[in-house]
């Protein structure tokens, strides 16, 4: 199945990509807890990205492992200020913003593999994968 | 989608919201205030938010919820969150929410027993004229 790529850059594209992120799972026959699961860490991460960076971009993109598993796994990118301590963000609590310092940490427990690549100035990318 | 319109009704003194579309980040900014601007015109003393047909609820709305209630509470004005689904439930603990405050049952009839034990109600006018609104939900929420 193909990729799918959802601009970030309103309020409104968090609600937008949570909604593609879960019929994505939905069709992938993940299961409804796993589409919960996936929905809730595609809009913590999404707006992270519109919070933070102003904009970047969802790329959705289904895999499979070489024994036929599936998975959904979920790119986050954005050319916004970078973290300057990865850390210290991904402490349950910790927030720069008004948010409950609950997006990163917490969504890392809602999926399988949970990557994080950022460079202050450059821009941060976050890749998540949960496997059916 | 954007802007949608969340209902709030009036029950006895009870403020009744059923939230049964997904709602962006302005839509719960709105509904929050509206909310609290509405327990000042009616004087309720009790908020009922029906969240059976929502199917994610992250930390934004998470903290919406617990906002609503300390806010509430100030007023005067306990909050009940009802019929969250299972798959809602397991995410929100694993995510670390914790909705401080926010007290949860599992359907509309214990909402209304939380809230009559907290100040005197006609409890049949308030449950008949609940159901009398019909369409609220697709969802039997005394099953």
């Amino acid at each position: 199945m193909e990729s799918r790529t959802i601009v970030l850059e309103q309020a409104h594209d968090i609600a937008v990509a949570r909604n593609e992120v879960r019929q994505l799972a939905a069709v992938l026959g993940f299961s409804l807890i796993d589409q919960t699961r996936l929905a809730t860490v595609a809009s913590e991460l999404a707006r992270n990205v519109v919070k933070y960076a102003g904009r970047g971009r969802l790329i959705a993109q289904p895999t499979s492992s070489p024994d036929g598993r599936q998975a959904l796994r979920l790119i986050f990118e954005d050319r916004g200020p970078g973290i300057p301590d990865i850390e210290a963000a991904m402490r349950d609590g910790f927030s720069t913003g008004r948010g409950l310092g609950k997006g990163l940490p917490g969504s890392k427990r809602l999926v399988d593999e949970f990557k994080i690549e950022s460079e202050v100035g450059r821009g941060t990318r976050v890749t998540v994968t949960r496997w059916r | 989608m954007n802007g949608a319109r969340i209902p709030i009704l009036k029950v006895g003194r009870v403020l009744i919201v059923p939230i049964q579309v997904d709602m962006d980040d302005q839509t719960v900014i709105h509904l929050q205030e509206r909310i609290l601007s509405e327990l000042e015109r009616t004087g309720a003393r009790g908020v009922l938010i029906d969240i059976s047909l929502l199917e994610m609820v992250d930390s934004f709305i998470g903290r919406m919820l617990s906002d609503i209630a300390a806010m509430a509470r100030i007023m005067d004005a306990r909050t009940v969150v009802v019929g969250m689904q299972p798959a809602v439930a397991i995410t929100l603990v694993e995510l670390g929410l914790e909705l401080k405050g926010v007290d949860t049952v599992l359907n509309v009839d214990e909402g209304f027993k939380l809230l009559r034990g907290e100040f005197d109600t006609d409890e049949e006018e308030e449950e008949q004229a609940y159901w009398g609104f019909g369409a609220l939900g697709k969802q039997d929420h005394r099953s």
